[in-house]
């Protein structure tokens, strides 16, 4: 089937955050989500953003060893993108009179639980990011992230040299790791 | 300072980039300090957490940037209507509406078309129906004022001037001579004339009557009426079954009439064996009138009819004639000839051809003084 090993080499992209690929995953998906959350009490920027977390979701799943997926591409987005609307009205108290599905859809529940569990461990992440204040912050974003080398990282920052980036850069995850383990073990 | 020693040790460590000798030393350091290992297991997992975490913010820094690249180039929608379905519509809309205009013209054409035939044609086929049913019905006044006239005309002669009518009822032939069967109640006056269903009359002589069978036998005593080869009907002997399909022949009026029904018990009013029970509408004028069979074999004479119910009559049971034919062939040598046909020759035939040609031996009895 053309379209199956279309869809998997779509999802190989995705896995190794090939912008084509998402690109193509995005244009012939977005326009359905799009008009699903529009249905059904929401704006575009809500579909957007429901949009952008099933295409996380999709990268973690593809990303993950025991990768299969077991539909139609577009039906999966759709399911994962209905489950996290509804859910979604629910926390904003919001109402709809059901949402009817016009595409079919699967079950994402087990999905879901390993997207929310890493949805967590990145807020964690993140607070602890912020929370470590400049130029810490910068510094192991820059390296961490933007996976720039230590000399490069010591230019931008104004370091006379690449050790004593580095020397700060430690200084700055101990901290950091201090910080997210805190949470870490709260959550544990 | 050891620490942040220690920290880039393990961090080279993890990646792989320590060289044999110091990865050797390094493991076995693990071994050996409970600490360091600890150290290294929680910051392999940092790592991966880091790692994700990097991921996650370039996936949606990467999704940001497509979104809006796509949105740009109208690839995606950018407002709040979803224009991938939209523009579906609006390409199927482009590509058919000459289709869809045609189409549409067709149907409108073809609406009209029939709308106007049914215009055209309804009320003009509904006036014709009416002007006939008005010619129809002046035809009819015509017929019965026609009737009327000849009725008048031929009506004076037959019954002696000074006569009084007392009584009116059916008779009906039993053989082509003109021997008549009728009910003995009709007879009420001292003479009788007979009229078929073409108003024509007949001087009849009574020649016998019998009050306890409720019977008369006439016979049609003039020179106009024509002696008949044959009669399309007989007499039935032996008795009807219940339920069998029955009609009769008479003049509640002065035209004759005919009736349906069926059998609906075996004996007449109280049990009497010599009559059987008939249901079907019967009014005065139908006493002597004969009861068919479908066969169109004479079952009964029409005797009486219960005043209470609806519907109940009693016919005399035909055989009752033979009995009384043979009572009178002891007394009068003249009934010695009287002979009986014994087949119908309605079998098989329709209703309306049955009541055809039986109707022409069925008679109106005036009875007068």
């Amino acid at each position: 089937m053309k379209s199956d090993t279309n869809e998997q080499l779509l999802l190989k992209g995705l896995a190794h955050s090939d912008s084509k690929a998402i690109e193509s995953i995005y244009k012939d998906n977005f326009n359905m989500v799009l008009s699903l959350i529009i249905n059904n009490n929401g704006s575009y920027d809500e579909a957007k953003d429901i949009f952008q977390e099933a295409m996380i979701a999709l990268y973690e799943k593809a990303t993950s060893e025991s990768f299969i997926l077991t539909c139609q591409l577009k039906t999966y987005i759709y399911s994962v993108c209905r489950r996290l609307w509804l859910k979604r009205l629910q926390q904003l108290g919001k109402t709809t009179s059901g949402i009817e599905n016009f595409e079919e859809t699967v079950s994402v529940d087990e999905d879901l639980e390993t997207h929310e569990r890493k949805n967590a461990e990145f807020s964690m992440m993140d607070r602890a990011l912020n929370s470590l204040g400049e130029p810490c912050k910068s510094l192991l974003k820059a390296y961490y992230i933007n996976k720039k080398g230590m000399s490069e990282i010591a230019l931008q920052f104004g370091y006379t040299n690449a050790d004593n980036a580095k020397n700060q850069k430690y200084k700055c995850l101990m901290r950091l790791k201090k910080l997210f383990f805190s949470q870490y073990n709260i959550g544990e | 300072m050891e620490d942040i020693l220690l920290l880039n040790s393990i961090e080279r460590y993890l990646d792989g980039k320590m060289l044999p000798d110091e990865k050797a030393f390094f493991e076995e350091l693990r071994l050996s300090r409970h600490g360091i290992d600890q150290m290294v297991v929680e910051h392999k997992l940092f790592l991966h957490q880091m790692d994700a975490y990097s991921d996650r913010t370039n996936l949606k820094s990467s999704l940001e940037y497509i979104h809006s690249k796509l949105s740009d180039t109208a690839e995606i929608s950018s407002t709040e209507k979803p224009a991938g379905f939209t523009a579906k519509i609006v390409q199927l809309w482009s590509r058919y509406k000459r289709v869809a205009a045609i189409a549409a013209s067709i149907a409108g054409v073809t609406a009209l078309f029939i709308t106007a035939l049914a215009m055209y044609f309804s009320p003009a086929a509904d006036k014709s129906e009416l002007e006939q049913l008005s010619r129809d019905i002046k035809q009819i006044k015509q017929n019965v004022q026609v009737t009327n006239r000849t009725l008048k005309q031929v009506a004076e002669p037959k019954i002696p001037k000074a006569a009084m009518l007392t009584n009116g009822g059916t008779a009906f032939l039993i053989n082509g001579d003109g021997l008549l069967v009728t009910s003995a109640h009709v007879l009420t006056g001292s003479g009788a004339i007979v009229l078929d269903n073409n108003g024509s009359e007949y001087n009849a002589d009574i020649l016998s009557v019998n009050k306890t069978l409720d019977l008369a036998i006439l016979k049609i005593d003039d020179k106009d009426f024509k002696p008949l080869k044959s009669l399309p009907y007989s007499i039935r002997k032996t008795q009807a079954d219940l339920g069998e399909e029955l009609f009769t022949l008479g003049y509640p009026r002065d035209e004759i009439v005919y009736n349906m029904g069926y059998l609906s018990a075996k004996t007449g009013y109280k049990g009497d064996t010599s009559s059987c029970q008939i249901s079907l509408t019967a009014n005065p004028g139908n006493s002597g009138a004969p009861v068919f069979n479908k066969n169109g074999e004479i079952i009964g004479i029409i005797t009486t009819k219960q005043m209470q119910a609806e519907d109940v009559v009693f016919a005399l049971k035909a055989n009752n004639i033979f009995k009384m034919i043979d009572s009178l062939k002891t007394i009068d040598s003249s009934f010695e000839s009287v002979k009986f046909s014994s087949n119908s020759l309605l079998k098989k035939l329709d209703r309306v051809s049955q009541v055809k040609k039986a109707e022409d031996c069925v008679f109106l009895v005036k009875a007068y003084n």
